[in-house]
């Protein structure tokens, strides 16, 4: 449990709460003060976990975590929640495996329920270049220490019984990649938990408050930000706007390798449990998972133009919902509620990018693209190691923005040929 | 679904175009002579404007030419597209 918590949840505490009918609120809500010694911009779950293991782990407790809008209300609360580590390259499955491994802990060490359930994530193969994509992620896994295996489609279906693995199919299951570690979080739990905890730590989290300026010394270092609610110093600035980002860093003059694209998700109305585990399918663009609630959780893949608009096409939305109604036939009276986008940074090695930047004092955490949600834990640990030391993390070393001039990129696009 | 005016076919549906990045980057001359910065920045660096941009498109299933597009990509409003070799207007 952090320190500085005046109260914790437990069985007892929900009881009591749950009589009384008040509940206190999770984190102050402060005005900002003058300075800082660190600035994180954006308060999605990589801003709040960077505040909270810098304050929990480093020691540097003046820390203020400024937003545009409300904390968790970016990609955070709009992504399907998909957690695995089963990446090609080993430095991406090195930071992935680390994020996942602090998930497996995360609602102790937080003290807040984040619901994070291994159920196991399946990655359908459609083609014979996906077998034999899945099969060479399976074996490099295995070299890395990190569980994965590969399923026939009579075993797929053993593991997921609502999948149709019928010949038949325009796009047949011809076998799976199985990650029993993986599974899904609840996303607005992962934010307030992290809010919560690095607010006892002293972490001021400012809400409504878009920074509009990054002011620098004549000889090039940061020395705060302008905001709507008027200038905050600080010697060192972390950037984590995700499909903001470049906004955000041109402020400073930096240019990005990034451009932000809409990605669309949607859920149905609940039903009982139907969905025992996660399945995504990168070739026809399908991610469903059902949540807690009995909603059936579905993702889509990205539209194909740049675009801040937060909505995206129908026409990428129902691409996706013919291909899950023909993998699970059983949903097709289904009525979906609700969907929604939102604006997801992608790089072009589509790997992140977290380090320094060529201007002093200023750090960036961005470019998850499509599959930032199941890194939060461990993007925050290496990010907030970045900052308080000045130098990057090991795990974040790989990672950095340069390496798109020294040619040393982390292909994830090419090792599974699509985003993901 | 975008409604995208083609300058050679007229207004078309999105699912006939391919959007090909953004417009008017120029490929260095020499590139064996270029710094990697400058390798790197026409590669890689882009502005991912949020506003008023200028992109290409593709009339893949079309005349499968090449244009341009001004486009507002907090609006997706489409203000103009003009030929390749044109200048982007005011």
């Amino acid at each position: 449990m952090p320190p500085g918590l005046t109260s914790t949840f437990s069985l007892a505490t929900l009881i009591r709460r749950a009589f009384s009918g008040t509940w206190d609120a999770q984190w102050r809500s402060p005005d900002p003060k003058p300075a800082y010694d660190v600035i994180i911009v954006g308060a999605g779950g990589h801003g709040l976990a960077t505040a909270y293991y810098l304050a929990s782990e480093h020691g540097v407790r003046s820390v203020a975590v400024l937003d545009k809008g409300w904390l968790g209300g970016g990609n955070t609360g709009r992504n399907t929640t998909i957690i695995r580590s089963n990446y090609l390259w080993d430095e991406s499955a090195a930071i992935y495996e680390h994020s996942v491994k602090l998930w497996e802990t995360l609602s102790r060490e937080l003290n807040y329920n984040v619901m994070y359930s291994p159920r196991g994530v399946m990655m359908l193969a459609h083609t014979v270049h996906d077998v034999q994509v899945f099969k060479r992620h399976v074996h490099a896994n295995r070299l890395q220490g990190i569980d994965n295996e590969w399923l026939s489609p009579g075993k797929a279906r053993v593991f997921c019984p609502p999948l149709n693995i019928s010949p038949d199919l325009r796009y047949p299951v011809l076998g799976a990649a199985l990650q029993r570690r993986g599974g899904i979080a609840r996303h607005d739990a992962v934010a307030w938990g992290y809010a919560r905890a690095a607010s006892a730590l002293g972490v001021d989290i400012i809400q409504n408050c878009e920074v509009t300026g990054i002011a620098r010394a004549p000889s090039g270092e940061v020395t705060g930000v302008q905001t709507t609610r008027g200038p905050i110093a600080a010697g060192r600035i972390g950037v984590v706007a995700a499909g903001h980002t470049s906004v955000v860093m041109d402020m400073a003059g930096v240019r990005m390798p990034l451009e932000s694209f809409p990605l669309q998700a949607l859920v149905s109305e609940p039903v009982k449990p139907v969905m025992p585990c996660v399945v995504m399918s990168n070739t026809v663009h399908a991610y469903i998972s059902q949540s807690d609630k009995g909603e059936l959780v579905i993702g889509a893949g990205t539209d194909v133009y740049t675009s801040y608009s937060q909505a995206g096409g129908l026409h990428i939305a129902s691409h996706t919902l013919d291909a899950i109604c023909e993998l699970f036939p059983t949903f097709r009276r289904l009525r979906m509620l609700r969907n929604w986008g939102g604006i997801v940074d992608c790089t072009p090695d589509r790997s992140p990018i977290i380090g320094k930047t060529p201007v002093p004092g200023l750090f960036v955490n961005c470019g998850w693209g499509t599959g930032g949600f199941k890194a939060t834990p461990g993007s925050g640990h290496v990010f907030a190691a970045t900052i308080a030391r000045d130098e990057p993390h090991p795990i974040a070393a790989p990672f950095s923005l340069d390496r798109f001039r020294t040619g040393r990129l982390i292909d994830e696009a090419a090792a599974a040929a699509v985003s993901h | 679904m975008l409604l995208i005016p083609c300058p050679w076919c007229g207004k078309r549906p999105e699912n006939e175009f391919r959007h090909a990045g953004q417009a008017h980057i120029a490929r260095p001359a020499d590139p064996s002579a270029v710094t990697d910065e400058a390798w790197a920045e026409f590669l890689y660096m882009r502005a991912n404007t949020k506003g008023r941009l200028a992109e290409r498109w593709r009339h893949l299933h079309g005349c499968g030419r090449f244009f341009n597009a001004i486009r507002d990509s907090v609006t997706d409003r489409i203000a103009a597209t003009y030929k390749p070799n044109d200048p982007p207007p005011a």
